[in-house]
């Protein structure tokens, strides 16, 4: 019989783990509590219920686990919630993790193979989960010749971008991180920076091949950006305002891709070249210039990389769905919250737990327009996934062509459809909406 | 210090502009080679192959074995191929010692190796796929690719080094029920490549990639003496299965698939065209083939020859004209053998192609020479 650890003693093994439980004890103690008690001391806490938050009331909840729900509203209240949970970075992560799954799934269906099928016992879910991992434990090789400080600080500055940019899509009525009233201006301040973070990850690594995938990149990425611009420009004449919000609030009747179908094809096409996506993956095309600009970065440099090209990915998806497909409108299908928990407690056999007065976190507008939101984005993302199955990768000189002369063009017939619209009053002040 | 560099590295007093990419051998996109590429922004301006990274000496190695133990070292060069890149050593070795083959042994050769053509241009087309960044185009015919080779290991046994064919006929009889298998598979296997122009051949995306980059002119081709599809793609009639039939090709009707465009487009497109037609030819193969009979005339052990004698016979392959000359001087070793290889011929197009291609044209050009960079070097 082979075993793993032939010199395995039952009594060492017990032996060792009350070792860590007296060193994890002990530390706790002495560091620990006092560390909590310091943030404690200087922290403002909360005012819940017109009662101010101490250890000694938080520890009321292990009494009384109802009392919880007000100090979760008022955490979820607080910016750090939105930045850090549901508008903001967690919720894109998710949302990126699963288009990441669902690419590979989807792909590996199209060319009649299975896709990660092993980690995680159900259809390979937990792939990305091991990729992490696996990306994590690398070294980092930084080349000898690069710039290091540049060169350590794009995948950072790669990821905060795109978090910028996940921070000016609202999700729901009242649920955006960053509320600007020039929020389109924002998102094509946040766009013009990823360019200039790819030639300096590309130019900082010393090195031929990215540095073509870094001008590759500053070439795609300057030539789309123009179009990109003017194809959203009929949306803000029509809606006359810079707002996301409003742009979303403003489709509660009929999305705007209805009258400017044409200024949705041209964002789509841009938003697959600002993406890098095939048909337009030349910064990455590996049998040409290896991986292009990420071909010097390792270990969980690149693995940044990708995080921050899928938190784009997302964000693009829901920039359309607010500007084009309406945002969170949409039939109103979430049930109301049942009034009698909110009063009267839930029975559970002998006892009744309850009532809650807390209840409930999320009102009901709000969730039918994430789910709405989600819905409409998690299609939007399955038409940007789609040609990478169906289409070969296209030359620099045919992507400039199309960016420079045809979809510039098409931006300009939409402008003067929004114009033509405008001006004859079927829509705006005194029209449809 | 001072040393001198490798002449491919040398540095050259040029314009500044001028970049020098070292492609390969540990680049995606190169196979088991190096392309030394010079590019003035996107347009190449120089190109220079250097092959040579997979020299095995297997032309050395013929001279130690004897004519039965060269055959499994010698299907090395082309795995994929690995049937076709025998066949004329096989002929080679049955004019050198006189041998009869059996009919029935030369129809199951022309199967094999029409299947084996097809598993290496299915191989060829998936590379050629990935190479243009089309995902698809490289799953669907490496998937498709698992039919026919498990009909080469019905038949023989192994599934891709099968070094089946012997001098005197093939190594094993048809196993029972092969004929309607292998109709029912290649009849399937030729509806399945024919959705590739779908979502490949006719993708508008490729043709605009492809079409006029890389144009080799009907003179220039045949200057160059390339072969095979590349020959075929710039106007030349030319396949030895028509021209110079060996076995029983002279019996089948084989079609010959030319294209006059030259470019790399028509070079991708001729070989899926083979497929096709290699379907044909197994369809006729087996409808002709003898149903019953000896396969294989055994030879003594040690076969020698009678004196100073040579061969020289050359098949059509998967990528072009195969060529083996045999020299034997009456002993059971070869003295000589030397393999004239399709791949070498086709990439000495390569430099004259890529001049003044865009650097993004490189990987579409550099693989639609049909080139197989083990075999250029064996």
């Amino acid at each position: 019989m082979s075993v793993i650890a032939p010199n395995f003693k039952l009594s060492e093994f017990i032996k060792s783990l009350l070792d860590n439980v007296f060193w994890i004890v002990l530390l706790l103690v002495l560091i620990g509590i006092p560390a909590v008690m310091m943030v404690l001391f200087f922290m403002e806490m909360p005012v819940i219920d017109g009662e101010l938050l101490t250890p000694f009331l938080a520890l009321t909840w292990l009494a009384d686990p109802s009392r919880i729900l007000p100090v979760v509203k008022a955490f979820m209240a607080t910016d750090i919630f939105r930045v850090m949970a549901f508008p903001g970075f967690g919720f894109a992560a998710l949302l990126a993790a699963g288009t990441i799954f669902v690419e590979r799934k989807m792909l590996a269906k199209l060319q009649l193979r299975v896709g990660p099928f092993y980690c995680g016992k159900f259809e390979g879910i937990l792939q990305l989960m091991g990729d992490g991992l696996k990306l994590i434990s690398k070294e980092i090789i930084i080349p000898a010749k690069a710039d290091k400080p540049i060169f350590w600080a794009a995948p950072v500055l790669f990821v905060a971008a795109a978090a910028a940019f996940v921070a000016f899509i609202p999700v729901a009525p009242g649920w955006v991180v960053a509320d600007v009233e020039m929020g389109l201006l924002g998102v094509f301040a946040v766009i013009g920076f990823f360019p200039i973070i790819t030639i300096l990850s590309a130019w900082s690594a010393n090195s031929k091949f990215p540095f073509i995938g870094g001008i590759r990149a500053l070439f795609q990425m300057v030539s789309f950006e123009i179009p990109l611009i003017l194809s959203l420009l009929g949306v803000v004449m029509l809606t006359g305002s810079l707002n996301l919000s409003q742009i979303a609030a403003s489709q509660s009747s009929f999305p705007w891709i209805v009258f400017l179908p044409v200024g949705a094809i041209v964002f789509f096409i841009t938003m697959l070249a600002e993406l890098e996506r095939i048909p337009f993956d030349l910064p990455e095309a590996e049998s040409e210039i290896v991986a292009g600009w990420l071909t010097e970065l390792s270990g969980m440099m690149y693995g940044l990389v990708q995080l921050g090209t899928y938190l784009k990915l997302y964000a693009f998806a829901a920039l359309f769905v607010v500007i084009f497909l309406g945002g969170w409108n949409g039939p109103m299908v979430v049930p109301p919250f049942p009034a009698e928990l909110l009063e009267e407690g839930i029975e559970l056999g002998p006892i009744v737990a309850g009532p809650f007065p807390g209840l409930p976190l999320f009102d009901q507008a709000m969730l039918n327009g994430t789910l709405w939101f989600v819905l409409k984005t998690v299609a939007v993302i399955f038409f940007i996934l789609l040609p990478r199955g169906v289409f070969p990768r296209i030359r620099v000189d045919m992507l400039l062509n199309l960016g420079w002369t045809k979809l510039i063009g098409l931006a300009f017939v939409n402008i003067f459809i929004a114009l033509g619209l405008l001006y004859a009053g079927v829509l705006g002040p005194g029209g449809l909406q | 210090m001072t040393f001198t560099l490798p002449p491919g590295l040398a540095l050259q007093k040029v314009d500044e502009r001028i970049m020098t990419l070292n492609v390969g051998p540990q680049h995606p996109g190169s196979g088991h080679m190096r392309i030394i590429v010079q590019i003035d922004g996107d347009y190449i301006v120089a190109c220079d192959p250097d092959p040579g990274y997979v020299h095995r000496g297997e032309e050395k190695m013929a001279e130690y074995r004897n004519y039965i133990t060269n055959i499994p070292h010698l299907e090395r060069p082309v795995i994929h191929d690995s049937c076709n890149v025998l066949y004329p050593y096989v002929l080679g070795a049955e004019e050198l010692l006189g041998i009869e083959v059996p009919e029935r042994a030369k129809y199951v050769r022309v199967i094999a190796s029409e299947l084996n053509r097809c598993i290496y241009i299915m191989y060829w087309l998936a590379i050629y796929g990935i190479f243009l960044g089309h995902s698809t185009m490289f799953m669907w015919p490496a998937g498709d690719r698992e039919l026919l080779i498990d009909l080469m290991e019905k038949m023989t046994g192994a599934r891709v080094t099968h070094a089946h064919f012997v001098p005197g006929g093939v190594r094993n009889d048809l196993p029972p029920n092969f004929e309607d298998v292998c109709l029912r598979q290649v009849n399937y296997f030729e509806k399945r490549i024919k959705e590739y122009a779908a979502v490949f051949y006719d993708n508008p995306i490729l043709i605009s990639r492809t079409k006029d980059t890389g144009i080799l002119s009907r003179q220039d081709a045949i200057r160059y003496g390339t072969t095979g599809s590349v020959l075929r793609a710039s106007g030349v009639d030319y396949d030895l299965r028509v021209k110079e039939p060996y076995d029983v090709y002279d019996e089948l009707d084989v079609h010959t698939n030319v294209m006059k465009e030259g470019d790399s487009y028509a070079r991708s497109r001729v070989p899926w065209l083979d497929m096709m037609e290699s379907c044909n030819i197994i369809r006729q193969a087996l409808q002709k083939m003898p149903k019953s009979g000896s396969v294989r005339v055994k030879l003594k052990p040690n076969p020698k020859t009678k004196g100073l004698e040579s061969v020289y016979k050359r098949v059509e392959s998967g990528r072009g004209s195969l060529g083996c000359y045999i020299v034997s001087d009456a002993k059971p070793e070869p003295y000589r053998v030397k393999m004239s290889v399709p791949s070498f011929r086709n990439l000495i197009a390569l430099p004259n192609l890529l001049k003044g291609e865009k650097l993004g044209n490189m990987p579409s050009v550099y693989w639609s020479l049909n080139y197989w960079p083990v075999e250029a070097d064996r």
